[in-house]
């Protein structure tokens, strides 16, 4: 049967419900919330703080650090064992690539700035829905950022370009698939994570990626504003 | 903790306040939330005052413990997440981490809240596991009773997902039935300072104190766990007055559960 409809009902370029909030963890220096369809985010900051062990120092910058977590009771199925897994320190480390590009850390030499992302809540797109938030996170936190980072995932099931796609649409088993995590720099729209599993050619990557680029100018919208409501700006306009 | 600090604290006790205003016995704003996230088969969020905790019931078909082979399995277990505070740090769970686990634990089970002997589907083979994952989202003092309150809420919440003839669990698929719990075990930490005793404290308080002792009970008489902790011994008088404090308190929270 090919692939005509999408199975929550969207159309094809549209996102689930985007929500965010930041200052929602008061221990932190920043943080925030983000929930898209049935993923959820939050994400604190904590820093620039002394970094141990010493070796790990870097005397000209401060250093970022990510911790990507999905907590025991976030996945649809059975309970995830905490401790960590190859998985979570992949996108870890991804995640905190993705974030690099846009901050400043010259200032905090031999320090490193913490961001902890944890999921109560999944249903596919967790990695950018963490990324989203941490953005957010950090910019909360007051730390030097020359942009946001805004992320989603896109792809590809059958001849379909899809944002935001949901799990039901990455487990698709009736045809081709293509799931591609992406964050990008909402002024210059540079992109600054890419992942693909699945199968695609050259010409639909690249129409993904406009479609992409698209759906994280929206995300983008949604993390002004949070910050904007945060912080009060705006109010009087 | 200086020492500056606890002779403050103290001092305002002695006029019969504590430095944020509240009485002695007196609990900051309590907030039950139930089904705060979907893929869990209960959940429950509880506020008190700053302090965030969230706790996630899951549930899977598994074989039985050898010595208890009709009985279902319960496992708690708390992550105080470094999101949380500054003063927690990634790996694996801290000691004080799983002393909330333990304690929480126990009041469940010595209290027999929940009948495993009715969570047994086939003996020695199929039971039903209930694993509780405590997580904290903002440490603001007394994670104990937060920890505690958010465990019998989430488990109140907690539906049976739906579960085929050879025993396959259809997670996405939630049925009315509810777990067999009979009770709520509520726990009220009460802590010693100076010559006082406080209840809900914040961490300058629970960082200037001397003493505390974790009452787990169903009624002002019946009391299923305990626990003391702190640097500083305890009286029999003093443990008492800590009981009385913590069954009366246990009372209000109870109330924040309907």
């Amino acid at each position: 049967m090919p692939f005509k409809k999408r199975p929550d009902g969207r159309s094809f370029e549209e996102l689930r419900k985007v929500e965010a909030k930041v200052g929602v963890i008061k221990n932190a220096k920043g943080s925030a919330w983000f929930k898209i369809g049935d993923t959820e985010a939050y994400a604190a900051v904590y820093g620039p703080r002394n970094l141990f062990p010493k070796f790990m120092q870097n005397p000209k910058k401060g250093i970022l650090r990510a911790h990507y977590n999905m907590l025991p009771f976030s996945g649809s199925g059975d309970r995830i064992r905490p401790g960590g897994n190859r998985r979570a320190k992949e996108i870890s480390f991804v995640t905190q690539k993705a974030l690099e590009p846009v901050l400043d850390l010259t200032k905090f030499p031999n320090a490193v700035v913490d961001v902890f992302i944890e999921l109560p809540q999944t249903d596919a797109g967790s990695r950018c829905a963490g990324i989203t938030a941490a953005a957010m996170a950090l910019a909360d936190a007051g730390i030097v950022m020359k942009d946001l980072i805004s992320s989603v995932a896109v792809g590809r099931v059958e001849d379909k370009v899809l944002a935001d796609l949901c799990y039901d649409e990455e487990a698709y088993e009736d045809g081709p698939v293509a799931d591609i995590p992406l964050a990008m720099l909402p002024s210059t729209e540079e992109i600054t994570l890419l992942q693909m599993d699945g199968e695609i050619d050259k010409d639909m990557l690249l129409k993904s990626l406009e479609v992409g680029k698209k759906a994280m100018h929206e995300i983008h919208k949604v993390q002004v504003q949070a910050l904007k409501e945060k912080f009060g700006v705006g109010k009087n306009e | 903790m200086s020492n500056d600090l606890r002779t403050h604290i103290i001092e305002t006790l002695e006029k019969g306040a504590r430095l944020d205003g509240r009485k002695a016995d007196e609990y900051r704003n309590v907030e039950v939330t139930y089904s705060v996230t979907k893929n869990a088969e209960g959940s429950a969020k509880v506020v008190i005052g700053d302090t965030e905790v969230i706790v996630g019931v899951k549930l899977a078909i598994e074989t039985p413990y050898p010595d208890t082979p009709d009985n279902g399995n319960l496992m708690v277990n708390a992550e105080l997440l470094p999101l949380s505070s500054p003063n927690f740090d990634p790996g694996p769970p801290s000691i004080q981490a799983i002393e909330i686990a333990r304690v929480v634990d126990r009041g469940i089970r010595e209290s027999k809240a929940i009948d495993t002997k009715k969570l047994c589907i086939k003996k020695a083979e199929k039971v039903w596991s209930v694993m509780i994952d405590i997580i904290s989202i903002n440490d603001d003092g007394n994670l104990f009773d937060a920890a505690s309150l958010a465990t019998i809420a989430a488990l109140k919440d907690t539906k049976f997902p739906k579960v085929s003839k050879d025993h396959e669990i259809d997670y996405k698929t939630k049925t009315k039935d509810s777990l067999p719990l009979s009770k709520e075990p509520i726990e009220v930490t009460v802590w010693k300072v100076g010559d006082h005793l406080i209840v809900d404290p914040t961490p300058d308080e629970e960082k200037g104190s001397d003493g505390r002792l974790t009452t787990a009970s169903l009624s002002d008489k019946e009391l299923c766990a305990m626990q003391k902790g702190g640097d500083f011994p305890l009286t029999s008088d003093e443990i008492g007055k800590m009981v009385d404090l913590a069954t009366k308190k246990a009372q209000d929270l109870r109330s924040k559960l309907s």
